[in-house]
């Protein structure tokens, strides 16, 4: 996918998360969460067309996942631990939790367990720009921006200008490292 | 792993990398201590043993809150009421923990060398609490988190430490670790308090309180232990106050109005501080011990956190 597909599959996930939430009387009580470290470009994106869209900025948290993963056992280091900024109640809160990849489902399942720590949102939708398949834990996503079957042997790398590149862009390719 | 280490018995032997590691880790833990939820479940299934074979309510308890909101289990022993009144050795005690499949065993000892000793003898990873006058690892990693959230970095930053240099574990970390942050270090106390050749560690010698203190921008107040005193180092409680103890008009007249003061606690109110200067608007000793619980969690995280040598990882 190059920078406009990835811009045109934003501003079409922000629409449609409006269109739910319209339906379901949830337009003010939206939030964000972005997942680190993509999702929480994905998560700004979406926050600045919808707020293009509606004229009001729903608030924007980030989650970082490292202390709620599955694997840590499975690991010769502990993995790093990043920021968790999360500064709104989320009781009754509709929370768009944003990944840039959607794979195993696992760190969703992470995000998750973490987010509830947190409280009680009245809903949690799920937003990702890729969903490549291989899903190990029964998640899907509510709002995809494209769907690329990839098999295990790839990677899937989503670059954005907030992280340092030079344009947007979706690359799949050999997996690098193990 | 802290770095290239499965043990924390000291911070001689680590770099600054390895220090910064552990403080930058801490900054997420002390997040996770204002949610609402004060839990994560990254060391569930894990066992922290705290094995104190002196008094303690601070570290213990810090290591134990630690342990308890990254999930882990956490069993506490002291020396008090258990074996070791019955003849037990250090080794014998350690072993037999050892038998109950800890991943994490935190030794606080009377004696210099104890946690090393039971690093080259036990499979689990040792964190010292504390050894004699070696090395208090934990302290001196609280402190320079502590220092470095109030001054905003160490980098060019004076700290003066106050007090008995000579068997201050807490001295030792410190003056292991504030240099390689970039931080000049003061060191102050009695003649008799103050190890000959200390220079060597990279500090300066302050015989006199106000030089010591005058123009830091952190003073370091030591506990002056009990069964020092009346001891020939010093004559009694009233003469060290005097002369080495700060009050609330020391404080006002030498001491830069943004300087903080630190004491790693217990206080003996009224000898190395008086009451105004503990509770006063330079202290920041009630920080310490919040920043501590954070300071530990990232310690047990970092050393508990991975997996057995030749695990594989599997997909994110």
């Amino acid at each position: 996918m190059n920078a406009e597909a990835v811009q045109r599959a934003v501003r079409r996930m922000a629409i449609e998360v409006l269109e739910r939430a319209r339906a379901v009387g949830a337009l003010e009580s939206l939030a964000l969460v972005g997942i680190r470290r993509g999702g929480v470009h994905l998560a700004g994106r979406l926050r600045d067309e919808i707020a293009k869209a509606t004229g009001s900025q729903p608030p924007l948290g980030t989650l970082d996942i490292a202390l709620y993963r599955d694997d840590l056992g499975q690991r010769g280091v502990a993995p790093v631990v990043g920021p968790t900024d999360i500064r709104f109640p989320l009781e009754g809160r509709t929370i768009v939790l944003a990944d840039d990849v959607l794979y195993t489902g696992r760190t969703v399942r992470a995000a998750l367990d973490e987010l509830v720590d947190f409280g009680r949102p009245r809903h949690v939708w799920l937003a990702v720009l890729v969903d490549r398949g291989g899903r190990e834990l029964p998640i899907a996503a509510d709002f995809v921006g494209a769907r690329l079957a990839v098999p295990d042997e790839e990677d899937v790398q989503v670059r954005w200008r907030e992280a340092g590149a030079a344009e947007d862009a979706v690359v799949v390719g050999a997996r690098r490292g193990p | 792993m802290i770095g290239r280490h499965r043990h924390l018995i000291g911070l001689e032997g680590l770099s600054r990398e390895e220090i910064l590691e552990v403080l930058d880790l801490a900054v997420s833990m002390k997040e996770v201590l204002s949610r609402p939820v004060k839990k994560v479940p990254s060391l569930r299934g894990k066992s922290v043993v705290n094995l104190f074979f002196e008094t303690s309510t601070r570290t213990r308890s810090s290591f134990e809150i630690a342990a308890k909101v990254l999930s882990a289990d956490a069993l506490n022993w002291t020396a008090s009421g258990s074996s070791v009144t019955k003849g037990e050795t250090l080794l014998d005690t350690a072993k037999n923990l050892e038998a109950m499949r800890p991943d994490v065993l935190v030794v606080r000892h009377s004696a210099s060398g104890a946690p090393n000793f039971l690093a080259r003898h036990v499979g689990c990873a040792v964190v010292s609490a504390g050894d004699g006058a070696h090395e208090h690892p934990s302290q001196g990693l609280l402190d320079c988190f502590t220092l470095r959230e109030k001054l905003g970095g160490l980098e060019n930053r004076t700290v003066a430490i106050v007090g008995d240099i000579s068997h201050s574990r807490v001295a030792r970390s410190d003056l292991h670790s504030l240099p390689k942050l970039g931080a000049r270090v003061r060191l102050c106390g009695p003649p008799t308090m103050i190890p000959q050749g200390v220079e060597a560690l990279g500090a300066t010698v302050h015989y006199d309180l106000r030089s010591a203190v005058e123009g830091a921008d952190a003073v370091v107040m030591l506990r002056i232990q009990h069964e020092r005193i009346g001891d020939p180092l010093i004559p009694n409680t009233r003469e060290y106050s005097k002369f080495w103890g700060l009050n609330a008009r020391k404080a006002a007249e030498w001491l830069k109005p943004s300087a903080v003061i630190l004491h790693p606690g217990p206080i003996n109110r009224g000898v190395e501080l008086s009451s105004d200067v503990a509770d006063g608007p330079h202290s920041v000793i009630l920080d310490q011990v919040q920043n501590g619980v954070a300071v530990r969690m990232a310690i047990l995280y970092l050393l508990a956190g991975g997996a057995p040598e030749g695990a594989r990882p599997g997909k994110a």
